[in-house]
């Protein structure tokens, strides 16, 4: 706001980096977009249209969505269905009231009860409300049947955004997303920054209404129709991370990163098969990390062994010589699956998750290992155990594993007993590493930080306080790494931290030498080695 | 249009041994299996004055039910024994995933 002539500036903070120039559209129902009342019967034939058709929209999306974006979903659907409450609006529109007056009122009034509860379970259901109340206004304002009415390239601007609406967003033209609460940390961030959508979060409020918008994830600003001053120095900002992106994909192709001498191996993540289509997948030293949650959000059901093995053998393919490291299912906490996690648990995160949930349903297990046991003999394949407290729920996955290479090998069937490893992100089995008879170690920093520091990943409110550079964290990533280095297993990390540039110094001084990124991030983290090698004031 | 069939009532009461209380998921799937039923059905947390439709997700939430209240339930129609029935099981068996 230094001169009348520039448009508004917001700052935020960074939940995914990239730049994006393009129309501002809100999301949120508040947004203008008046629409004409008819007379009492009209309006309540609107309302039940725009009802049935929301209905529809979200009953594709849980379809599509799967896991826990379903459920949600779910209770959206029953509420739509529910007579009584439905009724309660009918009747206001009978008052004279239009239709999306009434609408608005009765979930306004749910909303408020909702927020106004004790528990914190219902105060979140509250989001849900919100988005069903602005889903059927969308509607009845002319969103016809039709979801988000986006244009390509736009900067999308909502108070939150569920990720069923962020994935009914055509990005495939760009554009970039800016949140007024959110946190990085959301599931909406994870996605955005796997696509590389730039994002802002927690710009707090955007009184004005723009055409045009400038978001830039870096320096988490939204700059709203902005003069010709703004989108000079906007478009100079983006040249300069287009360079630097340029020279990092330069650095890209050479061989290896070293740091002091020693090499260190660069792995890629991937949620699925289709994440190697990136371009800078092909640059790195292996996958260091698929999640295989992806397959128990297909319609149908849990995966059948055949699914599986598709999956797992693509990837193989994909990877020839090099590793990959396949993560059994880590479903529980905050990813529950209909049919495989337990429902209603009090604390989640504390539960039934990850291998502790596979150990207690071994026929679901069984199918994965003996799709894994088929996968290994195509390749480097090392498979690891997600949420791993003692030394004793390796040695169970790992006889469970043995029993079934041996049945497949009766039965003719090819398979081979993979190199086993562990995530290590409770605590207790960072502390008791030395217990732990594994061929190798994988950091999950984002839940170990969220268990060292008692905080809840996902809970914007103690942003300041989830620094996964808190030495406590630090301190049980360098004794992981020590034991590594002393008694021989491989040792490296695959959460958040290793994509951030600002935690990549902190890891290799912990001494790690192998970290696991996503693809986006690759070009930029072996620069930041590069630069920390050749004495960068950083290292 | 209630109690039509010979205005008998069926009851019947459980403990809510759901971790969480009445909430969402436990909600949808008790609405959802009412609505199997012709029977006019009415649950109520043990001595809150009101009677809730057993059918509206909307108030089965409003209901705040926590764990280890005790759920009471009515139903009359024709098919109001069986209802009471299953219900009662849904509850008791905490929600199994089968039931929905």
């Amino acid at each position: 706001m230094r001169g009348g002539a520039n448009g508004l500036a917001y700052r935020g903070r960074t939940a995914s980096i990239g730049f994006a120039h393009g129309p501002f559209v809100r999301v949120d129902a508040d947004a203008g977009g008046e629409r004409v009342a008819g007379n009492l019967a009209e309006e309540a034939l609107a309302l039940r249209a725009a009802i049935e058709t929301a209905s529809g929209q979200i009953a594709d999306l849980a379809g599509v969505a799967g896991g826990e974006a379903a459920q949600i979903l779910e209770f959206q659907v029953a509420l739509l269905d529910d007579e009584d409450f439905i009724e309660t609006i009918f009747a206001s529109i009978g008052e004279g009231n239009a239709a999306d007056v009434a609408w608005r009122s009765a979930l306004d009034a749910q909303i408020a009860d909702y927020n106004s509860a004790e528990d914190e379970y219902l105060k979140a259901r509250s989001s849900d409300l919100a988005d069903l109340r602005d889903r059927v206004i969308n509607v009845l304002r002319g969103g016809a049947g039709l979801p988000l009415k986006v244009p390509g390239g736009a900067i999308v601007c909502a108070d939150d955004l569920p990720p069923s609406r962020f994935l009914e967003i055509d990005w495939s033209d760009g554009g970039g997303l800016a949140l007024l609460r959110g946190s990085p940390a959301s599931h909406v961030a994870m996605l955005a920054r796997a696509r590389g959508i730039p994002m802002v979060v927690q710009l707090g409020a955007i009184p004005h209404a723009g055409t045009m918008a400038l978001l830039d994830g870096e320096g988490a600003t939204l700059e709203l129709d902005p003069s010709g001053e703004q989108l000079r120095l906007f478009e100079k900002r983006r040249e300069m991370h287009r360079k630097s992106r340029a020279s990092a994909r330069a650095i890209l192709r050479r061989p290896t990163a070293f740091w002091r001498g020693e090499r260190i191996k660069l792995l890629i993540n991937i949620q699925r098969v289709e994440d190697l289509d990136h371009a800078d997948a092909q640059y790195a030293d292996g996958i260091g990390l698929m999640r295989t949650e992806f397959l128990l959000s297909e319609r149908g059901g849990l995966p059948d062994e055949e699914t599986q093995f598709r999956a797992y053998d693509a990837v193989m393919r994909w990877a020839g010589p090099r590793p990959v490291t396949i993560r059994t299912f880590d479903a529980g906490g905050d990813k529950p699956v209909a049919g495989f996690t337990i429902e209603g648990e009090a604390n989640p995160f504390l539960g039934l998750r990850g291998l502790r949930l596979c150990l207690a349903r071994p026929e679901i297990f069984a199918v994965q290992l003996r799709a894994l046991a088929r996968a290994a003999v195509r390749g480097n394949l090392k498979v690891m155990f997600p949420m791993v407290t003692s030394a004793d729920e390796l040695e169970a996955g790992r006889k469970l594993f043995a029993d079934i290479v041996q049945r497949l090998r009766a039965e003719g069937i090819a398979a081979m007993l993979p190199e086993l490893g562990i995530m290590v992100e409770v605590p207790a089995a960072a502390l008791a590493i030395a217990t732990f008879k594994a061929a190798f170690f994988s950091i999950g920093s984002n839940d170990l930080a969220q268990y060292v520091l008692a905080c809840d990943r996902s809970n914007g409110a103690l942003a300041p306080l989830m620094d996964p550079l808190h030495p406590a964290v630090l301190e049980l990533i360098a004794r992981t790494a020590e034991h590594g280095r002393r008694a021989g297993p491989s040792v490296s990390l695959c959460g958040d931290m290793a994509s951030d540039p600002r935690c990549v110094p902190a890891l290799l001084n912990c001494g790690l030498r192998e970290l696991s990124v996503n693809a986006a991030a690759l070009a930029q983290i072996k620069q930041t080695i590069d630069r920390l090698s050749s004495g960068g004031a950083l290292g | 249009m209630l109690d039509k069939a010979d205005g008998q009532i069926f009851n019947g009461s459980v403990r809510l041994v759901h971790a969480v209380g009445m909430h969402a998921r436990p909600a949808v799937k008790l609405t959802k299996l009412a609505k199997r039923f012709q029977a006019h059905i009415s649950v109520r947390v043990a001595g809150a004055p009101d009677w809730i439709n057993a059918k509206s997700v909307a108030k089965i939430m409003a209901m705040r039910a926590a764990h280890g209240s005790t759920i009471e339930i009515k139903a009359s129609g024709s098919d109001a024994e069986a209802a009471v029935e299953a219900l009662v099981n849904l509850i008791a068996t905490d929600f199994p995933d089968e039931a929905s």
